[in-house]
């Protein structure tokens, strides 16, 4: 089995990645504005909700419900939409999805596709899939039209180009549309989008989605989007392709009054995103006449068999944990190395892939719990993070100087005569890094430490010896 | 294939520790998942109306209140002001509210492209939400096909007021009674947030979303 997840196995260490990406100035000024803009957006429109903490924790329960009967809710999904007209296919992992897909485009004769925005699709790295089988795949939504034209990666769950301004779209659309002239405002960066993509969306014969929400009771599928490119791409072509995560079943059509109440206002600050399409199967003369659907497993099972860490599978994709993430703010989500960043993404990536890939993820992350907080499913962020950080070390992926720092510590606190030789030589070692009483520019990995927070000096005594000379009687 | 089925729900069984619950069990866990948030309406009709306009107000879209049998004449006045000189519409739209003088194509078979150059659209809907000014589309060749909303570049939506509901779960609980036939909503016009974060009316659906409130 190949678990993929986009490029995150050859991707750098976080500390490495955002070394770099710290150091430039305009994308950490992108990414600062646009997550300022929503997060107030975001506080204005939860606000209005009395009943917000109510509906996170029917969220919380529904999402816990439906990972603890998986198997059940996929049968009783795969009935449901077979019996409307769908057909589902199961995939193992991102290659076995891939041929599928593939093979179902090949199969109807097409080499060109338009896609509805998909984290799964590059979770599994579709587009280069298509492309090797000479399949052309047309992003849609403008973000995601924004980063494939520039020929970048997406650093954001909900808005993938929100490291871009407007500035550098406009340079990205006048370059790949061959556009002359073009306006610097964000409207007529709009309109060339629209232009761009209409001949397209009223040609092209397979369009590719993913799911928001699948309807184990109905076979229903829900696709959250606002600009309408979704609404084309689920309805205009002749054939349609859904990619679904195993995770994104809702049991019965009811679970959605809770869902898309959170959604909108957590991921845009809207409290309705404008289009909601909600279909089931096919429909004789309206929309595609052959739908599929591909679940994919990709890692979820592994995700799923560990009961402390399985609550990561609840994520609803609304990026709020990004946007208040004090450090997604700072560093972008490229930093992450996977199409998952920020705070869900230091927990999904090394739960999905293996953590040798990953394993600084888990410790990209001051565990202030603000994630935590703003959460519409109630993820304990932290939580996790902590529980993967035990893993890191029990499967020995720490560093081997850490290792070693640990194996050294345990070994001196394990015996008292052991311990106050340490202290011994720690007083010695510390005299040329001393300031006052605390110590500045210690050398290798401490350094780190250091170089910007004061480590209190060893005191002249430890305790145990001022305990000795205070006599078992205590102070006279 | 059928092999990959069984593997992938092996794993999720071998996942879940391998104690599977009757379905009567699974039913009855689902039931007992606590539901404290507001579901109920707590506003008068009036109240009601009036949010519902404020919100799609909000979003932008024109609104246009009037009685059951000014329709006509508030169409022919959107259409003048607007110098259409008419749209398309489903066979199902009531034939009662379309005035004379302009071309009304009801055909639920006309190509995309006549589609993408047409003057626009009117349809009816089967719900709206008060709270987030949100309007409920069913789509069928007979109700109005899914691109007759979405291609056309201008959307008439005509809302009786007693469709209006308060709350999203009032409005998702009558949803499930209209499946299986795909349903669209629709809060405001086409927009998008993906530049700046700044939300940007109009891109790939209608640009132009106007709202005639019945009663």
């Amino acid at each position: 089995m190949s678990v993929r997840v986009g490029h995150a196995a050859q991707a750098p260490e976080f500390p490495i990645a955002a070394k770099e990406l710290v150091a430039n100035s305009q994308l950490r000024r992108n990414v600062r504005r646009a997550t300022d803009v929503i997060q107030a957006k975001r506080a204005r429109v939860v606000g209005e909700r009395p009943d917000w903490q109510q509906l996170r924790e029917s969220a919380r329960q529904i999402k816990q419900h439906t990972l603890e009967n998986l198997d059940h809710y996929l049968e009783r999904f795969e009935e449901a939409c077979t019996r409307a007209g769908g057909k589902v296919h199961w995939a193992r992992d991102a290659d076995e999805a891939n041929r599928i897909i593939v093979g179902l485009v090949q199969g109807y004769g097409e080499d060109e596709v338009i896609k509805v925005k998909t984290m799964t699709s590059d979770e599994i790295c579709l587009n280069p899939a298509l492309e090797a089988a000479g399949i052309t795949p047309y992003e849609t939504d403008l973000a995601d039209l924004i980063v494939q034209l520039g020929e970048d990666r997406p650093s954001h769950i909900v808005v993938p180009a929100l490291h871009r301004n407007r500035l550098e779209i406009r340079e990205i659309f006048m370059r790949k549309m061959g556009l002359e002239n073009l306006g610097f405002e964000p409207t007529d960066l709009t309109t060339a989008a629209r232009q761009y993509l209409r001949e397209k969306f009223l040609r092209v014969k397979v369009g590719i989605s993913g799911a928001n929400f699948a309807v184990a009771e109905t076979g229903s599928i829900c696709v959250v989007e606002s600009e309408g490119n979704g609404r084309m791409c689920l309805s205009l072509p002749r054939v349609l392709i859904s990619l679904i995560g195993i995770e994104k079943i809702v049991p019965t059509f009811q679970d959605l009054e809770v869902f898309l109440q959170l959604l909108p206002r957590s991921a845009t600050g809207e409290r309705m995103n404008p289009y909601n399409s909600i279909w089931t199967g096919v429909t004789p003369g309206d929309g595609p006449e052959e739908f599929h659907v591909v679940l994919l497993d990709n890692g979820r099972t592994s995700v799923l068999a560990d009961a402390d860490t399985r609550q990561t599978l609840a994520c609803i994709r609304c990026g709020a944990c990004l946007n208040t993430c004090p450090v997604y703010r700072q560093t972008g989500g490229h930093a992450y190395g996977s199409v998952y960043g920020g705070p869900i993404g230091a927990i999904l990536t090394p739960q999905l892939q293996s953590m040798e890939h990953s394993r600084s993820l888990p410790y990209a992350s001051s565990l202030c719990g603000a994630c935590y907080e703003v959460c519409p499913v109630k993820i304990n962020i932290p939580e996790v993070l902590i529980q993967l950080r035990a893993r890191v070390v029990r499967e020995g992926h720490s560093p081997f100087s850490e290792r070693m720092a640990m194996k050294g510590a345990a070994f001196a606190l394990g015996d008292e005569g052991r311990l106050s030789l340490a202290h011994a030589l720690a007083r010695i070692a510390q005299v040329p890094f001393r300031h006052g009483d605390h110590l500045g520019g210690l050398p290798g990995m401490l350094g780190h430490w250091t170089e910007f927070r004061d480590l209190p000096a060893v005191p002249q005594e430890s305790f145990r010896q001022w305990w000795e000379k205070r006599g078992k009687d205590g102070p006279q | 294939m059928s092999t990959t089925r069984e593997e992938v729900l092996g794993r999720v069984r071998r996942a879940l520790g391998g104690t599977r619950r009757s379905p009567e069990e699974i039913h009855a866990a689902h039931a007992a998942i606590q539901r404290d948030y507001q579901a109920e309406p707590t506003l008068t009709p009036e109240e009601r109306l009036e949010l519902f306009t404020d919100r799609l107000v909000d979003y932008d879209a024109t609104v246009h209140p009037c009685a059951e049998a000014e329709v006509p004449a508030t169409i022919a006045g959107i259409l003048r002001e607007r110098g259409k000189t008419g749209l398309l519409t489903s066979p199902a739209f009531p034939a009662a509210w379309l005035p004379d003088g302009f071309t009304f194509d009801r055909s639920p078979e006309l190509p995309y492209e006549a589609l993408d150059a047409c003057e626009g659209a009117v349809t009816d809907c089967v719900l709206a939400i008060a709270v987030t000014g949100t309007i409920v589309l069913r789509h069928s060749p007979e109700l109005g096909r899914r691109a007759l909303s979405l291609v056309p570049d201008y959307l008439l939506c005509v809302i009786r007021a007693e469709q209006v509901v308060e709350t999203v779960p009032e409005a998702i609980r009558r949803m499930a009674g209209l499946l299986p036939e795909s349903l669209t909503t629709i809060s405001g016009p086409s927009a998008t947030a993906d530049i700046e974060m700044t939300r940007i009316k109009g891109v790939h659906g209608p640009r132009t979303l106007e709202v005639i409130l019945v009663g």
